[in-house]
């Protein structure tokens, strides 16, 4: 990453009402239009710190830190995506509905709102699905009609939680790609968080990996690979090894000592 | 569901009804059962085609009764559902009241409601509503809180007002709880306009079919009991086909219990 961050978080601790304390001292700094991965053991409270970023929950210790020039756009409704590891639809609604729930929240005009969401479902390759309901579509399907509500307000920052984990391989592989192509066009940051050594070393600029709770910072490896990835990086050589390296830090931090 | 399975649900019990009603019919010939004891179902089906001017005027206004005290509780029901949404404290002061107004007998409350209210359709439907409208109201709160965690998450990032995430999200997610609601509601409304009629007892114009099951008892008209009876029946019968039919439509796109396995 270079220049100044989009957002810090400094120092930051989350202890929720029943007394679990799911993280402690996260310095986590994410550059505009930067692919951070955030990898690390299952209840490390990556989750939470994604909750924290986007405003859904306030820390209990330490600061979260704004970019002062991009604050107010980052901030404001629809500036901030957030994928769930379910698609998290409303299965009331089409895709299209879904697709434009945050514009319609935003109350821009339906005819517009139609108008960008069936762009953005186009945009993650579910032209002609507008009409569609979540029990119609495939797991990946629905996936992406998550993300295409993601990204229709033309988020800076993408925040995604295990969003492929429940997904077989191929599809997963496949909306790896996509995601990877819609963010080398947009240009917005990402916070992608994951348990997959292999997914976050694919996918992301850097890769944060965080011990078990109370989560922290364990170490943070930087890929010199050219982002996005070229096709036959994941069966080269410096993948594996990128691979072994994180695999390395995680076993590390797993055997780390709590704080 | 196959064409078989579907037509096996119509055509198994409706074998059976016939061979029961068949039994029945025998068994009343052939050991000579007297009708003020014991029609047969012939006799029955005789006396509702005889009797059936009183009759039918007798069904519209307990079915007049039983269709306003539904509606009565699918309005105040849902409208009080959605005030329960609106903050945890009036929730937690008025349901334990609602309770109270379930659990109370409607037999032991309908004496004084009749006192009370000046006009007897008015008693009856008050009745007919204390009885009927309490699982819309629990059911539909119910499935007011119990939209999507994520999707609630989701709203308040895209700063949604109460309003949008009530419109939007809330009401939405409850409807398969209020329509599980209504199909106990409707037979309850039923139930309640037959017993509230027993307890007024009102006469002349206007009584229902409670009181024509009361009036032939001491009559000992005991076919237009049954007749009356078989009415009371299939005024329950329709209603719970046709509000699961609507709750069937109104959620056939997205709930899995709706259309399961249709295509």
């Amino acid at each position: 990453m270079s220049g100044a961050p989009l957002v810090a978080l400094r120092g930051v601790g989350k202890r929720f009402a029943n007394g679990v304390q799911a993280l402690a001292g996260l310095d986590l700094e994410i550059g505009p239009s930067e692919f951070l991965a955030v990898l690390g053991p299952s209840g490390c409270g990556k989750s939470t710190a994604l909750r924290l970023i986007a405003g859904l929950a306030a820390p209990s210790q330490g600061r979260i830190v704004w970019d002062r020039a991009a604050e107010a756009a980052t901030r404001a409704p629809g500036g901030i995506g957030f994928v769930f590891q379910e698609p998290t639809l409303m299965p009331w609604s089409s895709a299209l509905g879904n697709a434009m729930l945050p514009l319609r929240l935003a109350g821009v005009p339906r005819a517009e709102a139609e108008a960008r969401a069936a762009a953005a479902l186009a945009a993650v390759g579910l032209a002609g699905f507008e009409r569609a309901v979540p029990r119609e579509l495939s797991g990946g399907m629905r996936m992406r009609v998550s993300i295409a509500r993601a990204l229709v307000t033309r988020p800076r920052l993408l925040l995604m939680d295990e969003p492929f984990a429940a997904l077989d391989e191929i599809t997963r592989w496949k909306l790896n790609d996509d995601l990877l192509g819609l963010w080398a066009t947009e240009r917005f940051a990402v916070v992608f968080v994951t348990h997959s050594v292999f997914e976050s070393v694919y996918l992301a600029e850097r890769v944060v990996v965080m011990g078990p709770r109370p989560g922290r910072a364990a170490a943070i490896h930087g890929l010199s690979e050219p982002a996005p990835r070229a096709p036959g990086f994941r069966t080269s050589a410096r993948y594996a090894d990128s691979c072994r390296a994180v695999s390395d830090l995680l076993s590390a931090a797993l055997a780390a000592p709590a704080a | 569901m196959t064409r078989g399975a579907r037509m096996a649900r119509i055509v198994a019990p409706a074998a059976l009804g016939i061979c029961a009603l068949a039994a029945w019919e025998v068994l009343v010939a052939l050991n000579g059962i007297p009708p003020y004891v014991l029609p047969g179902p012939l006799q029955i089906a005789r006396t509702l085609v005889a009797d059936w001017t009183g009759l039918s005027a007798a069904l519209a206004v307990t079915l007049r009764i039983t269709l306003m005290a539904l509606a009565a509780a699918i309005v105040l029901g849902v409208a009080l559902a959605i005030l329960f949404a609106q903050s945890r404290w009036l929730a937690n002061a008025l349901f334990p009241y609602a309770v109270v107004l379930q659990v109370t007998p409607v037999v032991a409350i309908a004496p004084l409601v009749i006192i009370w209210a000046k006009d007897a359709t008015l008693a009856l439907l008050i009745c007919a509503w204390i009885v009927a409208f309490f699982p819309i109201l629990s059911n539909t709160a119910t499935g007011l809180d119990a939209a999507d965690r994520n999707l609630a998450d989701l709203f308040r990032l895209y700063g949604a007002s109460r309003w949008q995430t009530l419109v939007r999200l809330r009401l939405p997610s409850a409807l398969p709880y209020f329509f599980a609601g209504l199909r106990v509601s409707g037979g309850l409304a039923l139930i309640g306009a037959v017993v509230a009629e027993f307890v007024a007892g009102t006469g002349g114009t206007g009584s229902g079919l409670a009181y024509v099951i009361l009036e032939a008892g001491y009559r000992l008209q005991i076919p237009k009991m049954f007749a009356a009876l078989t009415l009371i029946s299939a005024i329950g019968i329709v209603m719970f086909v046709v509000l699961g039919l609507i709750a069937r439509l109104a959620l056939r796109r997205w709930h899995e219990t709706a259309g399961a396995g249709e295509e």
